[in-house]
């Protein structure tokens, strides 16, 4: 009778605990830091989400120094760091509900036009921003207003270039810097893949990122100039069909993770198993935190053209950082985000911090800046970036962000582009199909 | 005066029933109202929502990724079905055998996986099946010399993942059911027919699974229903909601892309309602072919 109880006993512990070690700890998710930044006793605190740990690095040091020159506005910052697709819900909850919402949040390019539906939630930042206006590239700004009124505070201009493992390339004879067409890359990668049995690159499948370069030199949008989808338009059709080309000669493959912004694909390269990607500036910054072998081995490059003369650069990705109708003190969030992101030192910070291309261009020419030998980016990596980005400044084109954005790259980084680099299906048939998904989703 | 109310004797069954019915019409009468209040309107962030009539219904009707997602979680209800009742069913009638040692271990070690954190499981289960050769079912299969495969992008093998996700967690618990039902088959019929000469299979047709209708029928209406709502599993599985091709897309997880990452509640709650009407539909239909509507004899 008595080994029966005890045993009775044992079970239910046992199962209590396994069921309190079930749940998830904390209210909403994420890890939660609380950065002080040498503020005092009567800082007022407010919230920050974001989805990309280093943005919150970045707020750090701007808040050390806001607190310096505002003793008597001084901030206590909760920085919160959340998946990309669960911030993004949960905050969409938030602000449709009113309650819980940050005071700050990040909200990325792709997800934004979602949060502006109907009346935005969010603050007006106008203006905040009328100080910088003449500093700032104007379009990226441009990306997070609606109706004349800025809602989202850029972070970087994006700028696409291409990444090479020179390491790889050196083994199979190749000079990265003759390559200046498809057709230069083609030729190059067969002589990497025969040689070292390792791919040139990748052929993204759930991300946009090749998809917008190829339509960007041609000098064309997913969308047209009123706004409305064009997914299968012939330049996109010729773009994924060099793609393909490029695939169905070894020179690209597909890759764990879809697209080498995810954490299989760091481990990819880190291995040496791609020797290029094509992708925003801000790339930089994974190379650092997460593919440390590769240091001193990556040189940056302007990504080849379908024809030489094209424009070699679009601005790709991108957070606009926001200020919700629930803050706590809407006058503090909005002076304090302006001076963490459009002042000259947010954007010198923006570089030696995050290595983002800085969306106040003054900063490019800043020889001292950009060129510091202190500067972790600088010393990753073979070249300078800035020697780069002078070289393409005046050829960053923009894909528009449009309410129909979310859309489109939901169908293209789901079904679309898996279709045509996993299933081998038509390109042309592919897009189509894409094309009436969209429209029929946006009815 | 209130305490005489409340005593007497017409009174009583009214005030003990109360709880339970304001707790059934707030928490689901209003919200089932409202709910199907949504679906016949537009609802836009900050202003108010406007009456839109059957529209978000013929859009459903006219939408492909709708569509995919009703066929993955019909198909993923129909396949739970085949290998979560007999199988279980199966393992309940092993374990309650006269001759079958370490009954409490195996009891436990069934149900020990519905216990665990979904979220834990599915994102073990995701690594388990990862398309690279390290993770563990491809290093599994290299034994056998095949190729790794890439299972959470294809369908098929998609399939193969989410259920084996869903054979781990739910067999200990229709297993249990299985066997509380079991309890109430009197010995004395198995001792009857073991002296008429019944085989063991015999027994188990002719006795066992006719005594258990009524628990095979309990089990059968919550799985109809666990099976079209899933949603949890397939998230994990996929780091999110947006499987490759939509191949792991159910109707729930395309209630939560609409109403939370798109903010188009009406339509959300449209497609609430159609999953609610199908799985009523489906359900009533295999209760009343079961004999659950007839009247005693």
């Amino acid at each position: 009778m008595k080994s029966k109880r005890f045993m009775v006993l044992a079970v239910l512990s046992m199962t209590l605990m396994l069921w309190g070690c079930g749940k998830s700890s904390s209210p909403s998710g994420g890890e939660t830091s609380v950065l002080d930044g040498g503020a005092g006793e009567n800082a007022t605190e407010l919230s920050y989400w974001t989805f990309v740990e280093l943005h919150g690095k970045h707020f750090e040091t701007m808040l050390q120094k806001w607190n310096e020159a505002n003793p008597d506005r001084q901030i206590k910052l909760n920085v919160t760091v959340m998946p990309y697709d669960d911030m993004h819900n949960k905050l969409s909850i938030a602000v449709q509900t009113g309650q819980g919402a940050p005071d700050i949040a990040d909200i990325e390019v792709g997800k934004f036009p979602d949060f502006l539906k109907g009346t935005p939630q969010l603050e007006t930042l106008n203006d905040v921003v009328e100080p910088y206006k003449d500093t700032i590239v104007k379009s990226r700004l441009d990306l997070y207003s609606k109706d004349g009124q800025i809602y989202g505070l850029p972070t970087h201009v994006g700028a696409t270039v291409a990444f090479y493992n020179t390491e790889i390339l050196d083994q199979a004879g190749v000079d990265y810097t003759k390559i200046k067409t498809w057709e230069d890359y083609k030729k190059a990668g067969i002589q990497v893949y025969e040689k070292t049995g390792k791919y040139l690159g990748t052929a993204d499948t759930s991300a946009v990122w090749q998809s917008a370069m190829m339509l960007s030199q041609q000098r064309k949008d997913f969308t047209d100039d009123a706004g409305n989808p064009v997914v299968n338009s012939p330049e996109l059709i010729k773009g994924l069909g060099i793609l393909k080309d490029l695939q169905e000669s070894n020179v690209v493959s597909t890759i764990a993770g879809g697209q080498p912004d995810t954490e299989e694909a760091y481990g990819e390269f880190n291995n040496g198993n791609y020797a290029s990607a094509m992708m925003p500036l801000w790339m930089m910054s994974r190379f650092t935190n997460y593919m440390p072998d590769l240091a001193g081995k990556i040189a940056i490059a302007p990504t080849p053209v379908i024809e030489e003369g094209m424009p070699r650069s679009y601005g790709g990705g991108g957070t606009g950082t926001v200020v919700t109708k629930t803050a706590k003190d809407i006058k503090l969030a909005k002076d304090f985000l302006a001076f963490a992101k459009l002042s000259l030192d947010a954007n010198i910070q923006i570089w030696n911090t995050l290595g983002f291309d800085p969306v106040n261009m003054d900063v490019w020419e800043m020889k001292d800046v950009t060129h510091n030998p202190e500067n972790q980016f600088v010393k990753y990596f073979k070249n300078n970036p800035f020697d780069v980005l002078n070289e393409i400044k005046d050829e960053i084109q923009l894909i528009k962000s449009t309410p129909a954005s979310p859309t489109i790259n939901n169908v293209l980084c789901t079904t679309t582009l898996n279709e045509i680099f996993e299933d081998g299906k038509d390109i042309t048939e592919a897009l189509n199909e894409a094309q009436k998904q969209i429209e029929q989703q946006l009815k | 005066m209130i305490r005489k109310f409340i005593y007497s004797q017409k009174t009583a069954p009214y005030v003990f029933v109360l709880p339970f019915v304001l707790v059934f019409l707030v928490f689901w009468i209003y919200p089932l109202g409202n709910s199907v209040g949504m679906s016949f309107q537009k609802m836009t962030l900050g202003q108010g929502a406007q009456w839109i009539g059957f529209d978000n219904y013929v859009k459903l009707m006219g939408d492909g990724v709708f569509l995919k997602a009703v066929t993955n979680s019909f198909v993923y209800m129909v396949l739970t079905l085949v290998i979560l009742i007999p199988f279980p069913m199966l393992f309940a009638v092993l374990i309650n055998n006269k001759l079958m040692w370490g009954r409490e271990f195996f009891k436990s070690a069934f149900f020990l996986p519905a216990l665990t954190s979904v979220v834990v499981a599915g994102t073990i289960f995701r690594l388990m099946f990862g398309e690279m050769e390290g993770s563990l079912i491809n290093s599994f299969l290299s034994l056998f010399g095949i190729e790794p495969i890439k299972f959470l992008k294809g369908q098929v093998t998609g399939f193969i993942a989410l259920l084996a996700l869903a054979t781990w967690r739910w067999t200990g618990v229709n297993m249990l059911y299985f066997l509380s039902g079991l309890k109430n088959i009197p010995e004395e019929y198995y001792e009857a027919a073991s002296m008429d000469g019944a085989s063991a299979f015999q027994k188990f047709t002719r006795i066992t699974v006719p005594l258990l209708k009524p628990t095979t029928l309990y089990v059968v209406t919550i799985s109809i229903y666990a099976g079209l709502a899933m949603f949890i599993e397939s998230l994990m599985l996929w780091n999110g909601n947006n499987s490759p091709k939509n191949i792991g897309l159910t109707i729930v997880g395309y209630l939560y892309r609409q109403g939370i990452e798109k903010n188009e509640m009406g339509y959300a709650a449209a497609v609430g309602i159609v999953l609610l009407v199908v799985a009523l539909a489906i359900n009533l239909t295999q209760l009343a072919f079961t004999g659950m509507f007839k009247k005693e004899d």
